[in-house]
């Protein structure tokens, strides 16, 4: 046993740090064996165009876990935003809807980046409060009732839910774009570095002149604007939103930045590997109800894959399955 | 003795291999009965890694250890203490909240009936160890009141609860005064006497020679002799271990010093320091020598705006400046090597490139982009400057010896051509060969125009590498001395605050 342990090291290894990889071929073999329409060009595109809601979230809160924080506000954010910009597009037109839709997540997120950065409270409390507070906010803005658009066939809000850009749907497009964007942020700008810095050590970030206040305030902006873009493609798709459209989001978003491997202890992760989390998590609840299962056992489903993940992970930082120390 | 014919441990050809380290390659070592077995090495020589195997934390990739006469390959901690190999760690592992008793024999406690904790055997079999190793607390107190030499203490009975065949001291002494360091001698004699092997890994020569009958040496993971402690002598012993042996002898170099750099008018910072008031030129190395909390390290922050004055003045080429953040600090052409290089220096999971261009990422842009060659151009000539001794610039800085991730943070400050270098502690809890170089590099500096402010509690190093000496006590400046002055009596007077 112990000496299969250590020959198998390698193996383990590459499972370890492309396990994610790994897992989403495997996942994807399983279901187009036994669904043939799941790995159907028509399937395949309809799944990419439902991640592009989770997926553009999941770019910005990678960001800010990378950072060192959390962000679980993009839920009640995303219904904010969705309602804001819903209601708004009738009333004022699409532009202005779009305009002060963004001005709200951006101001939102301004005072998560506040508390966090500057003030240096624990993101926890303060984005799990601006979940609740924000729900409160949209309930109160909407009275309670759902809200629509409605004359859903002639405006060119439909662009981003349900049109396409040189063939490809929408949602897909901003999906990548964001990501391509969030990328070369991290990896190819001085504020990737910074971002990786202050997560990584904040001390040391600032014993190196880093502003570790603006860094996580700027983290929290862009997570925000993240949201912005998921409510536009939401608010499109639907052409009507109710008033707790976002509900549970934070946590599909979070599992698939988990799943990506970023740690949420900061410092480390990636976008690319964000971007296989989300597209996992899809097929995942994709492949489930082809193959009949009911809707609801993607969450336990979900949940499995998680654990595996992180399991994985930690044990490849500690060279072994299983180990007596940390 | 028929010891010598039966090792009660013996170590053979292990190997241990981390990704991107060979941390050791084919050690053997053999450890008697009843002696006194010091393991020397530099950092990142492998001590700490084979007794880690030793005691069950890591397994080795191939080799075999020997317990009297059996083969053995502990798989957890329990286990190897279950067979008597024990370890007395560096860093100490007890449960902060929990009593003396609790820790002592934690993961073994007595038991009554139903699963219950005995608390009265508990305390009585405390009590009776805590006795044998005269300590003045009781089983009931709890770890987290007590003082680090205590926790030694309690770390120490911790071994005592089995019967130990081999017992293992990384870095005992580290933190106890010279009273408790005589107490730990004694246990130690004890151990020796009832025939129990120990191996004692310290940095410290003149305890190694004071109470180890051999020696045995790694460099780079691999074994480089065993010595007999009678028949052999610090510089041979030195020499093993880094190749050749440290000079330390006094500064006595005269540099032509230039311009004041950086002056200080009664400076103050509430009740951290005050009224300090000295100056740096171009081309000198001023040593600042105080203990811990005399506010040296608080006064080295203020200059480098990591805190904010009370009163006084910072005057930089003789004009008043205010240096608020670090930002500002940096500008003004200042760089500081902070004490403590793991929270304060590095972020342990980046890349040896990223960390030593991390001040200045800004400024490294093509456009905005970052430009991969000029950060190359950086971290390939201080890696040239300072031998950084690393795989590559991809290495994560978490996985280099404790000298090379020192370099890496003064390269890190090197490269912004700083006019003022502020390094404290260049040297803590790094080997001797690094240690020779670093002070040669402060040397070199100095000589090369910069002003260097060094603080340092050894004083050795102090001597050796200070053109001027600042002594501080309790937040005040003591004393001046030039390097010819100064000797350590001189230095310790001013220092306790006795002028």
């Amino acid at each position: 046993m112990d000496k299969a342990a250590t020959d198998g090291w390698s193996v383990r290894q590459i499972l370890a740090q492309q396990g994610i990889l790994i897992a989403f071929v495997l996942a994807m073999l399983v279901f187009g064996l036994f669904s043939d329409r799941f790995l159907a060009f028509d399937n395949i595109m309809a799944v990419l165009r439902q991640t592009g809601i989770v997926g553009v979230m999941a770019i910005g809160v990678t960001i800010v876990v990378i950072g060192g924080n959390l962000d679980l506000s993009v839920g009640s954010m995303l219904s904010m935003a969705t309602v804001l910009v819903v209601d708004l597009h009738d009333r004022i037109g699409p532009g202005p809807a779009i305009l002060i839709m963004f001005c709200a997540v951006l101001a939102a997120g301004a005072i998560n980046g506040v508390l966090v950065g500057y003030l240096r409270l624990n993101s926890l409390i303060v984005t799990l409060g601006m979940l609740s507070a924000l729900q409160g906010i949209t309930l109160i803005y909407t009275d309670g009732k759902n809200v629509d658009i409605a004359n859903q066939s002639d405006t060119w809000f439909a662009i981003f839910g349900r049109g396409d850009i040189a063939g490809i749907p929408t949602p897909i497009v901003m999906f990548f774009g964001v990501a391509v964007l969030g990328h070369v942020l991290l990896t190819r700008m001085p504020f990737g570095r910074k971002v990786y810095a202050t997560g990584g050590n904040p001390r040391t970030a600032v014993y190196s002149g880093i502003r570790r206040g603006r860094i996580v305030f700027l983290t929290y902006l862009i997570s925000a604007f993240t949201v912005g873009c998921s409510a536009l493609i939401l608010g499109s798709r639907v052409m009507g939103s109710q008033n707790n459209v976002g509900q549970g989001y934070e946590l599909l978003v979070l599992s698939a930045v988990i799943l990506g491997g970023t740690s949420l202890l900061g410092g480390s992760g990636n976008i690319l590997k964000t971007v296989i989390g989300v597209l996992i998590l899809g097929f995942i609840q994709n492949g489930l109800l082809l193959l009949g299962f009911p809707y609801y056992a993607q969450w336990l489903v979900t949940w499995v894959v998680i654990i595996l993940t992180v399991w994985l992970d930690v044990a490849s930082k500690r060279h072994s399955l299983w180990s007596p120390i940390a | 003795m028929t010891g010598e014919i039966t090792p009660v441990l013996s170590v053979k050809d292990v190997v241990k291999t981390f990704p991107a380290v060979r941390a050791l390659d084919g050690v053997t070592l053999d450890i008697r009965r009843g002696e006194v077995h010091a393991l020397l090495g530099e950092n990142g020589a492998g001590k700490s890694t084979l007794m880690k195997i030793l005691a069950g934390m890591f397994t080795p990739d191939s080799g075999s250890i020997t317990l009297d006469g059996r083969e053995v390959a502990p798989k957890s901690p329990l286990e190897a203490k279950a067979l008597g190999i024990v370890l007395i760690h560096q860093e100490l592992s007890l449960v902060e909240e929990l009593t003396v008793a609790e820790n002592v024999f934690l993961g073994a406690l007595p038991r009554r009936s139903f699963g219950f904790v005995d608390w009265n055997a508990l305390h009585r079999q405390t009590a009776e160890i805590l006795r044998r190793l005269n300590c003045d607390f009781a089983p009931t107190s709890i770890v987290g009141d007590l003082s680090i030499a205590r926790k030694q203490m309690v770390e120490i009975a911790r071994a005592l609860t089995v019967d130990a065949k081999v017992v293992i001291f990384d870095e005992p002494t580290a933190s106890l005064t010279d009273q408790e360091k005589l107490v730990l001698f004694d246990i130690i004699a004890d151990l020796k006497a009832a025939g129990v092997g120990i191996v004692y890994i310290s940095h410290r020569m003149e305890e190694i020679f004071r109470i180890s009958d051999r020696i045995t040496v790694l460099r780079d993971g691999a074994y480089r002799g065993t010595l007999d402690t009678a028949a052999t002598s610090e510089a041979e012993v030195t020499r093993l271990m880094i190749g050749r042996s440290l000079d330390y002898s006094r500064n006595t170099e005269t540099v032509a010093a230039g311009a004041i750099v950086l002056e200080t008018r009664g400076l103050s910072c509430g009740d951290l320091f005050q009224d300090v008031s000295f100056s740096v030129r171009a081309g000198e190395v001023v040593g600042f020598s105080g203990l811990i909390g005399a506010g040296r390290s608080e006064l080295a922050e203020t200059l480098f705006g990591l805190r904010r004055p009370t009163a006084g003045a910072i005057l930089i080429d003789g004009a008043e400046v205010s240096v608020e953040t670090p930002t500002n600090a940096i500008r003004h052409g200042i760089s500081l090597v902070p004490e403590s290089r793991k929270e304060q220096g590095l972020v342990l999971g980046m890349n040896c490139r990223d960390n030593i261009t991390l001040p200045q990422i800004d400024a490294l842009r093509r456009g905005p982009f970052l430009s991969p060659a000029a950060e190359l151009d950086i971290y390939d000539s201080y890696q040239k400057r300072l031998s950084i001794r690393s795989p590559g610039w991809r290495q994560l800085v978490r996985n280099l010896s404790g000298g090379n991730q020192q370099k890496i943070v003064i390269g890190k400050w090197l490269a912004m051509k700083p006019r003022l270098l502020i390094v404290d502690e260049p040297t803590r809890g790094i080997d001797v060969g690094s240690k020779a170089e670093i002070h040669n590099l402060i040397r070199e500096l100095a000589r090369g125009g910069y002003a260097v402010i060094v603080i340092s509690s050894e004083m050795p190093e102090i001597l050796h590498v200070s053109d001027r000496i600042v002594t501080m006590y309790h937040g005040r400046v003591m004393r001046e001395f030039t390097a010819a002055e100064a000797n350590e009596d001189s230095l310790v007077q001013a220092i306790s605050g006795l002028n």
